[in-house]
Parts: structure tokens; C-alpha cells; sequence
């Protein structure tokens, strides 16, 4: 059976290992072997080396983010390390179980990380509606620091590290890096413009990483084992392992943690079991809310980045929201950009007024109320809101699902104004 | 004006942090766990965070679970995001508008409950899912509505 290094030690039960039960399966070793032996610079190579790519989305190498963060006795003070755990992108659900099922491996992988690029302060910020991985996280925050995991002089060498738990209070927008850098400085929560990159010019005007959950979740095994054991654990070019999700009308919704790399039709058919009794496959959204519709032709694509870049999608987060062929295509876009809509952050006015224009819009055409021309405007905005005309990356991802559904699923969409009804009500 | 009590929680999070604005959500928390809601007086607050009523108020409207306006006893969001949406969400929302007499963004008669909507929850696996206060509720039928109801009546 593969490696399954992130998941392997959470519990069917998800009961988090104790701190002493973490380092008795080997835990913390990493952090040790990283202070004691390596440089931060060596840690940043073992890290390049071995391809990891973020894991919250964008896929943008992990190792290559961190080298922009200035080094030496001239760098700006503090610098910071930060956990997005704000994770809230429709159909995603793979933080949740790292966060609540073991919580000391994303501790010891942002205290390996901090050292590498030598930050001071690390947070994590994490989504209020995630109670219980908050109380799992203090537990193990407090749990470091009596161990002096975390505080001054880390297990006895010149490194010291504090950590602080930041909950907060709603909004996907809070995800996007510099958005949550706005949230922890207590402001309105928009995305700021770029450059400066959050690695210069973060937090407080100074250097910041921002990594995810699961990319951070994988920092100590690549310490341990090394960069050609981490590329070893793929099917594919792109590195690692990946926790997959699948959700809708299928008879097992989970999250699995498999090679990079696998292909949808073996998420979908031999881990998720198929469709329910009674619903046939339709389409999939492969990488959560802001990515475009795969469909049955798409079945044996493998789930890495450049594979499904390739088929016109995007792995995204690796979520898959499996669309069946009773449920409409209409209606389920309608939801999609209800949600984005909803969740703009107001700041630019293409976003702001876009992505509310194409919600009323799509209700229409849902309501029987649409009118010939709509298919038009909607493509229309779809431009308007591609990537280069607002701040973030918000719009151009609300539009991606949309874009494509006006391809795959035209006919419906025509039925729906020719028809002047939903044909699934 | 803060209360003393909230007064001294909000100062206890002030030791921690080295900004004091970066602690402004943890104080409006504070306020709406003991007021239930965040009003418009919030100057007494403000002026502890260093920041200006009208900046402290441009967070607190900014954010979907600082609540504005007063809440029921028992705060009930309904998840309305995509694998909730196929799994049917709006039957549940149906059913407690049935039992509760209220859509999304109002509140019983009673004052024990507001039902609110919010965005994916990350329990996609388990929809429709709802959380009651902290608490997430999952794979949720009309039964299993009900049999959440009780608990909190």
C-alpha cells in the first residue's frame, strides 16, 4: 500500500495524538534533526529539492516562496510565519481533518519552516467555524511550549520561535494572503495590492510567509525522509502525496490522502464508490468552487497540476464536487457565483458589481425569466472579470466554473430561456 | 461602554499582542459573547484598541459573524454552499422555517433562535450540514432537525 505520511498517524476517530503519543510515532524528530543539523538555508533547499507546490490552490513551489524572504543580520525584524487555516473554499474539507486530527504535525512543520526562513513570530489563522480544531490547536500550542517546542532557545539551541492562534470572524476573503494579513493587523479584510509581496512586505510592513495547512503538514516529513523520497510518493511530476476529497451524489463521500497524481475515475469510482443508486455521473468540479467542469471525458485525467491544467481546469484544492445528472447545471452555478457574490470583499468595483450582475442574472435564467441575449452579457462578464482587473484573485476564480459551464452545459442554459423554466423542477 | 468585565477580558487580550488593533476582533467577540450582539456604541471599545469608532466599525460590519443587529438566544447557520446545495439544503431550511416559523435573517418571536445562512462549513462529506451555536450538526434530515430542536428549547 502507497505512503499516506500526512494521515497516517490520525485516527479513524480523529482523537489527536497527545504530544507524547506524536513523538512516540517518531514526531518531532524532524524539528531536531533540522535545528541540530541543518542550516535554514539547508532546510530551504530540502525544500525546493523536493517540489513541494502549495496546496491551498495556486500551486506555487513552497521552497521558492520562502527564498524571496530577505536573510541575514540585515533583514527587517520580525519577520513572520503564518498558517492559513482559514480554509473555506466550497467543497473543501481537507484542512479540517489535519487540523483536528493531528495538530502537532502542522506545529512541528510551521516551527521548521519558521526556522527556515528565520521568522520570529508565527500565527495561525484559522476560520471561526472550526471549533474544535481551536481547542485541538491551544491544547497543542500549550503542549510545544512546555516542551520548549516553542518559546526562547528551542530544545536547547540559539532558535526561538512564538506561535499565536488567531480565530476569526467569517469571510472567504480572509484566504487570500494579503486579505489575511489585513484581517491579523485588525483591518478590513481586502486583499492589497502586489507588489510588494508579502515576503518583503508582509505583516506589519515585514517579511511574512503565508502556507497552507497541508503544505505546511508535509514540511517534517521532507526533513526526514528527503526530497527524492517526496517526489518518490507521486504518480506524476508534481510532488508528494495530496488529500483528495469527493463530495455530491456519491455513495462515499470522503477525503483520502493518494500519490499525486491518481486520476479522477479512481477517486471517483474506487474511493467515493460511484454514484448513489438512481443518479448517473454528470460532471465534476475537480479543485473546489473556483474551478471549471470536467466531464465523463475527463474521467482517467490524473489529479495533478499540470495534468488537469492540460484537460482546461485546475487542480485547486483537490476537492471534487461531483455533479449529477439530476441535479441542474444552472442551478449549481447559480450557487457557485450566490457564494462568490456574497463573499466579494467590495473593494474593487469589477468584483463588487460583476459578480452580483452575473447572480441575478443566472436566478433569472433559473426562474424561466431569462432572456435570449443573457448568455451574451454573462460571457461579457466572464471577460471583464479575468485575471488583470482586479486586486485578487477572487473574480477571475468566480468566473472560472461559469466560463465553462456556458460551454458544457450551453444546451441547458438555452433550454432554460427557450423553455422559460427549470426543466429539473 | 464596555462593561468592567469585558473591559478585563479585553485588556487580557491586549498583553498579547503587540499591536493593539491586530486584537479588534477578539474585543468585539468578547463584547458579542457577553451582549449576544455588537451595537453601534463601540467608542469605549474603540479607544482601548487605539483605533477610531468609525475604523472599529468598518471591521465590525466587515465580518459576517459579528453580529449588528441583536441575535436569537440560539444562533442556527444553515450551510448554503455547492455539496450542501446538492445535497439539499433548502428542504432543511424549509423544514425549520416550518417548525420555527422564520427564514434566513430573522428571529423567533420568543427570542430563541435567529437562522442565518453561511458559507461552506468543510463538512462536505456529511451535507447538509448546520451548526447550532458552536456546535456542527451533520447529514441532516428532517428527523434529525427535529431532533437538534429539542436540545435547545
Amino acid at each position: 500500500m502507497a505512503e499516506r505520511p500526512l494521515t497516517k498517524n490520525i485516527r479513524t476517530d480523529r482523537v489527536p495524538l497527545s504530544l507524547k503519543e506524536y513523538e512516540a510515532a517518531g514526531g518531532y524528530q524532524a524539528l531536531r534533526k533540522a535545528l541540530r543539523e541543518m542550516s535554514p538555508k539547508g532546510v530551504q533547499k530540502a525544500v525546493t529539492d523536493s517540489d513541494l507546490r502549495g496546496r491551498g490552490g495556486a500551486g506555487f513551489p513552497t521552497g521558492q516562496k520562502w527564498s524571496f524572504v530577505p536573510m541575514g543580520e540585515d533583514a527587517p525584524r520580525p519577520k513572520y510565519l503564518i498558517a492559513n487555516a482559514d480554509e473555506m473554499e466550497p467543497g473543501t474539507f481537507k484542512d479540517r481533518l489535519l487540523l483536528e486530527g493531528n495538530p502537532h504535525q502542522l506545529l512541528e512543520g510551521m516551527i521548521i519552516s519558521a526556522y527556515a526562513i528565520q521568522a520570529d513570530v508565527s500565527y495561525i489563522f484559522l476560520r471561526w467555524a472550526y471549533k474544535l480544531a481551536a481547542v485541538r490547536l491551544e491544547r497543542a500550542i500549550a503542549e510545544a511550549y512546555e516542551n520548549n517546542y516553542l518559546g526562547k532557545n528551542i530544545i536547547g539551541s540559539d532558535y526561538g520561535l512564538e506561535m499565536y492562534l488567531h480565530t476569526s470572524a467569517g469571510r472567504y476573503i480572509c484566504g487570500e494572503e494579503t486579505a489575511l494579513l489585513n484581517a491579523l493587523e485588525g483591518k478590513r479584510a481586502t486583499p492589497r495590492a502586489k507588489p510588494p509581496f508579502p515576503q518583503v512586505c508582509g505583516l506589519w510592513g515585514k517579511p511574512t510567509i503565508v502556507n497552507n495547512v497541508e503544505t505546511l503538514s508535509n514540511i517534517s516529513h521532507i526533513v526526514n525522509n528527503g526530497p527524492d523520497w517526496f517526489k518518490g510518493l507521486s504518480l506524476s511530476p508534481d510532488a508528494g502525496t495530496k488529500i483528495y476529497g469527493v463530495s455530491g451524489r456519491v455513495k462515499r463521500p470522503g477525503a483520502w490522502e493518494l500519490p499525486m497524481g491518481v486520476t479522477i475515475r479512481e477517486l471517483f469510482e474506487e474511493h467515493a464508490g460511484g454514484m448513489r443508486e438512481g443518479y448517473k455521473f454528470r460532471s465534476v468540479i475537480p479543485g473546489g468552487a473556483s474551478t471549471e467542469f470536467l466531464m465523463e471525458e475527463h474521467l482517467d485525467v490524473k489529479m495533478d497540476y499540470g495534468s488537469v491544467q492540460k484537460a482546461g481546469s485546475r487542480l485547486g484544492t483537490g476537492a471534487m464536487i461531483v455533479i449529477d445528472d439530476r441535479t441542474c447545471p444552472v442551478g449549481a452555478v447559480l450557487n457557485l457565483e450566490m457564494f462568490f457574490a456574497r463573499e466579494s470583499c467590495g473593494w474593487c468595483t469589477p468584483c463588487r458589481e460583476g459578480l452580483r450582475w452575473i447572480e441575478q442574472i443566472l436566478r433569472a435564467i433559473e426562474n424561466g425569466e431569462g432572456e435570449p441575449e443573457d448568455i451574451g452579457v454573462l460571457e461579457e462578464q466572464c471577460r471583464r472579470l479575468a485575471p488583470g482587473n482586479t486586486y485578487c484573485v477572487h473574480a477571475p476564480g468566480a468566473v472560472e466554473p461559469l466560463q465553462s459551464a456556458l460551454k458544457v452545459f450551453r444546451d441547458d442554459f438555452e433550454r432554460h430561456i427557450r423553455e422559460k423554466r427549470c426543466t429539473w423542477k | 461602554m464596555p462593561t468592567d468585565e469585558e473591559r478585563r477580558q479585553i485588556e487580557e487580550e491586549l498583553k498579547k499582542a503587540a499591536h493593539k488593533q491586530g486584537s479588534c476582533v477578539d474585543a468585539l467577540k468578547i463584547v458579542q459573547r457577553h451582549r449576544g450582539w455588537v451595537s453601534d456604541e463601540i467608542s469605549g471599545i474603540a479607544g482601548m484598541l487605539d483605533m477610531t469608532p468609525d475604523e472599529l466599525d468598518g471591521v465590525a460590519t466587515f465580518y459576517s459573524l459579528i453580529f449588528r443587529r441583536p441575535v436569537g438566544k440560539h444562533v442556527i447557520l444553515v450551510c448554503d454552499s455547492i455539496s450542501c446545495w446538492i445535497m439539499g439544503y433548502e428542504p432543511v431550511r424549509e423544514h425549520l422555517k416550518r417548525r420555527l416559523g422564520i427564514g434566513p435573517g430573522e428571529t423567533t418571536t420568543d427570542g430563541q433562535f435567529t437562522v442565518l445562512p453561511i458559507s461552506c462549513l468543510g463538512a462536505c462529506d456529511h451535507a447538509p450540514a448546520m451548526m447550532v451555536d458552536d456546535e456542527l450538526y451533520l447529514d441532516l434530515t428532517n428527523d434529525r432537525v427535529d431532533e437538534i430542536l429539542e436540545k435547545y428549547k
